[in-house]
């Protein structure tokens, strides 16, 4: 009897019935209907046979555009789960006046937040960010792939399934319950003995292995890849902030991986890293995420400041103002990123000068800011603007993201940090820095290229809807947050005592209902594009008059993107050729040596996905199989010769002269 | 305040109306109450007013570039729009050697005198450095600071008055014009010391101590609570912060001397296991060291026990 408990518990772990929230009904509620849609889904699939192009197509392809569109689209799917959270979270504070304690207790709500936090950075900018890089950045360079394409296949799974273990957190068991960077002593074993900071744990490590892998693969192709002619001061400005972004994710990443190993160790293995007693510090850790933490932010934007810069150019009809001081104010803005982490923390204690250091090196960066932004001003300058929906977000983007750089400086004056710091203030400035910028960013990207990768533009009408939804609901949700914490309102409150406060949180959450609308309009608008896609259509491969390579191919690219690799005399190369009027080849292709799609990369990253549930439950047994099925996966893919493939000349000739004949339709 | 208090009885879109319409129209008194809600503009220590007037020179500095940009971006996408075809147009233009040092050199003079503004404001207004009278402050009255000795708890205050031989939970009293310095950690997880109205906050960590030099400048009584997260109970992890006159202040310790229970280590660890919601307790008498034993972590409580579940 004893040994078959034993079994169990080696088996089964701390996993039981009472994993599952069947006391809360928001939860079953939630589960219900996620189910009902899952089923909808399958059904569908099923009845118009779709598995099988689904599986081959997708899921084992390696081809960069899709693999690009595939994070797009795990992004925008877990933009609306945390947006969800952000609806609860302000619905809470709406409500939760006087003796009123609101909908959520503490327990469900100090979840929400945890989760909101985390999803919106590691699993909705992140996949969106990774997303834009990998479809454009090998268009622009004039690629025919990444350099490591079943490396990104595997990357993607890896970020997808890390994104699983957050959502089935939601069923199974519960989240942390911590806040988003997870500090101890709150997240160690002693203050939060449950699975929620061990989910936290194990879905970032598991997109980690997947975000630093992605990062490691496009500085390689950004490196060794360009076509011939494209030196570094040559290289698309978009190209250029996606080399920085992804350097400082090949720096920043092992440090976060490094310090959630020391908590796992604290957790699983009584290791004193962090603890309380026994010679831990807390604090170690809390320099360590955020050596992690603040090169992230520029992770975030960098790559949103190179798709403002492509779109600032293309849609005023001018070479961009200032390329060179673009370029430095970007490489000086990632090695700066890294001296700056400090102002998380003023309040911890540390001497004036070592906060006074921190503070000015976070200042300095203001100024290439700055820089670019009076870049994109004087590109405006003298330029023929048309106002397409990526122009909007840009000009959205220039009037939002100053107010938030400027809370963020005042935010760097350790003083005014030490009224400011963990206030709403804090939360309405990181918001007027993520969503002016990453947001507005990406959805610019996103409407820039989608007709690059569909072959059709976005309805512009419900574009315009979700763009004004958007940029008036962020003002009415968050100045009222900068409002309350001059009030002196901290954040992470699950109720409030002073009636007098009620109405701001009133104004936020009208917000955050406008913002709804806005991502409403997002989705209408995909539908609408896709039902009127023949209106939409766009043939020429070049809808916005665009300046750069990835305008010069078809729409949607070719599997090998161009027949032939095209030569680089100037930064604007597509402009470039448009101007001398470039001729299309009629001969001389030659077969394409083109990577095969491989089943390896899912599958391996599942059984990471299996090894990450068996831990965070300490299952130890399936943990240990699963990870050796993982390593013999790993090893037999290996053994797999079968990575490549040509497509004949023939193929490419018909491809490309068939496109010619389009071409000349025009003329 | 009190308006705004008001306004809230009745529905939120017509308080919004009313604040906002109060706003526009410059009424004198509900500007005066809003502006005196913004705490952090309108403290009543010297401390956290000098931190406010901070706010102020770094917004109005940062103004100087701010307001500019937004201006030409809105003049530049209207006077360029492209159905305006008699604006100038540069297509190949994209290079100024004299626009491009004005676009680096006027952030940076304006960071430069921001820094110069940091570095000092930094030093000066150091929490760990004690006070003195700054310029057009009240001068402090008592050249000998009081010192109180704060435990941030799960989810309470502890303050211990060593002085005084006293302790309180979740209150906190002090004399008007005379210098505080506390002393602070915190029993299990990470807290944030924050009284607005008084000074900036700081972190209260387990087996650390950090340091807070302040002054109270009115009597009145303030908020103060927790501003880290620190799990289940944060939210009512607050407590009034009295600032009384010397004699009112003399009075308030001779109550708590008189009529409040024994704090030794076993009624400590009593103390310390989780809580919500802990009204006002008063301790008359306080074992000495009790503070220098929490930071040191040398008092056998729950905290060393591997998990509160296990």
């Amino acid at each position: 009897m004893q040994t078959s408990t034993e079994l169990t518990r080696l088996v089964l772990g701390r996993l039981s019935w009472e994993a599952l929230p069947l006391h809360e009904p928001i939860l079953v509620w939630t589960f219900i209907a996620v189910a009902m849609a899952g089923a909808c889904l399958i059904g569908a699939v099923t009845y118009y046979r779709l598995w099988g192009p689904f599986w081959r197509e997708w899921v084992t392809s390696i081809d960069h555009k899709k693999i690009g569109i595939m994070y797009v689209v795990l992004g925008l799917v877990m933009l609306l789960r945390g947006f969800a959270d952000a609806l609860m979270m302000r619905a809470q504070q709406a409500l939760a006046f006087g003796g009123s304690q609101g909908y959520l207790p503490p327990h469900h709500y100090d979840q929400i937040f945890t989760a909101h936090g985390v999803i919106m950075i590691f699993f909705v900018a992140m996949p969106l960010v990774t997303g834009l890089m990998n479809f454009v950045v090998p268009l622009q360079i004039g690629a025919r792939d990444v350099a490591f394409p079943f490396l990104n296949n595997f990357s993607f799974w890896m970020t997808t399934f890390g994104a699983a273990l957050v959502m089935m957190s939601l069923f199974v068991g519960e989240f942390a319950r911590t806040g988003w960077l997870a500090y101890p002593p709150l997240s160690g074993l002693a203050a939060s003995p449950d699975v929620g900071v061990d989910y936290y744990i194990w879905s970032l490590q598991i997109a980690g292995v997947g975000t630093l892998l992605s990062g490691i693969n496009l500085i390689a192709t950004i490196i060794k890849m360009r076509a011939p002619g494209m030196t570094l001061m040559k290289m698309p400005v978009f190209t250029w902030t996606a080399l920085c972004t992804n350097v400082l994710i090949v720096a920043a990443f092992p440090v976060l991986t490094a310090v959630l190993v020391l908590l796992s160790l604290d957790r699983y293995v009584g290791t004193s890293f962090f603890t309380n007693d026994l010679g831990g510090n807390a604090m170690m850790y809390v320099n360590l995420i955020w050596i992690w933490g603040h090169p992230e932010v520029y992770i975030l934007i960098l790559p949103a400041f190179g798709v403002f810069s492509e779109v600032v150019a293309t849609f005023c009809g001018k070479r961009l103002f200032g390329y060179a001081s673009m370029v430095y104010a970007t490489v000086v803005i990632t090695i700066l990123s890294y001296l700056v982490w400090l102002h998380h923390f003023f309040t911890m204690g540390s001497g004036a000068s070592v906060n006074s250091f921190f503070g000015i090196t976070t200042m300095i960066i203001s100024i290439p800011t700055g820089a670019k932004m009076f870049n994109w001003l004087f590109t405006m300058y003298r330029g023929r603007i048309r106002f397409e929906l990526p122009m909007l977000w840009t000009l959205g983007f220039m009037l939002t993201f100053v107010l938030g750089g400027m809370s963020g400086v005042l935010l760097a004056v350790p003083p005014a940090d030490f009224v400011l710091h963990n206030s709403l203030f804090l939360v309405a400035h990181f918001h007027n820095v993520i969503i002016g910028g990453v947001v507005f960013g990406m959805l610019a990207g996103m409407t820039y290229w989608f007709p690059k990768a569909f072959g059709y533009r976005l309805d512009p009408f419900w574009g315009k809807c979700s763009f004004w939804f958007w940029l008036v609901g962020f003002y009415f949700a968050f100045m009222p947050l900068y409002v309350l914490g001059l009030m002196g309102v901290t954040r992470r409150l699950s109720h409030f005592e002073d009636p007098s406060l009620q109405i701001w949180f009133q104004i936020a959450a009208f917000g955050a209902v406008l913002i709804l609308l806005g991502i409403v309009s997002l989705i209408v608008q995909l539908a609408v594009s896709y039902a009127r896609r023949e209106s939409l259509r766009d043939t020429t491969g070049d809808p916005w008059d665009g300046r750069t390579l990835e305008w010069s191919t078809s729409s949607p690219p070719p599997a090998y993107n161009f027949a032939f690799t095209p030569r680089v005399y100037d930064n604007d190369t597509w402009a470039d050729m448009k101007k001398s009027h470039y001729q299309r080849p009629r001969t001389g292709f030659i077969p394409i040596h083109m990577p095969q799609n491989t089943a390896a990369g899912f599958v391996i990253a599942a059984l990471c996905a299996v090894c990450g549930f068996a831990l965070i439950w300490r299952m130890w047994l399936p943990a240990v199989v699963a990870f050796a099925a993982a390593l013999a996966a790993i090893i037999v893919h290996t053994f797999n010769y079968k990575r490549d493939y040509h497509i004949p000349a023939t193929e490419v000739a018909h491809a490309e002269n068939e496109r010619t004949r389009v071409l000349e339709g025009y003329v | 305040m009190s308006l705004l208090k008001q306004k809230s009885c009745h529905w939120g879109g017509r308080a919004l109306l009313g604040v906002s319409i109060a706003l526009l129209a410059g009424n004198a008194q509900a500007g005066a109450h809003f502006s005196s809600a913004l705490v952090l503009l309108h403290p009543a220590g010297m401390v956290a007013a000098q931190q406010g007037h901070l706010i102020v020179v770094s917004t109005l500095l940062m103004l100087l570039v701010i307001v500019p940009v937004m201006a030409l971006t809105v003049l530049f996408a209207w006077r360029y729009r492209g159905s305006n075809s008699r604006a100038h147009y540069a297509p190949d233009w994209d290079h100024s050697t004299q626009l491009e040092l004005v676009i680096w050199s006027a952030p940076l003079l304006i960071i430069i005198a921001l820094g110069a503004v940091t570095w000092i404001s930094t030093h000066t207004l150091d929490p760990y450095r004690p006070l003195q009278r700054a310029a057009g402050m009240p001068p402090v009255a008592s050249p000998k600071p009081l010192v109180v000795e704060v435990v941030a708890l799960d989810w309470k205050w502890l303050f211990i008055y060593p002085e005084q031989g006293i302790a309180a939970v979740n209150e906190l009293a002090a004399p008007v014009d005379t210098p505080i310095d506390f002393k602070i950690t915190a029993a299990s997880v990470m807290n944030s010391f924050f009284i607005p109205a008084l000074a900036g906050q700081i972190y209260a960590m387990p087996g650390m101590q950090t340091q807070l030099h302040a002054v109270i400048n009115r009597a009145g009584d303030y908020e103060g609570f927790s501003a880290n997260y620190s799990g289940a109970g944060f939210s009512d992890m607050r407590f009034k912060f009295h600032g009384l006159s010397s004699a009112e202040f003399a009075r308030w310790v001779q109550t708590v001397r008189s009529k409040g229970g024994t704090l030794d280590s076993g009624r400590y660890l009593q103390l310390e296991r989780p809580s919500e919601r802990v009204p006002v307790s008063r301790y008359g008498t306080v074992a000495s060291g009790l503070f220098d034993s929490i930071v040191a972590r040398s008092l056998m409580g729950s905290h060393l026990s591997p998990g509160r579940e296990h």
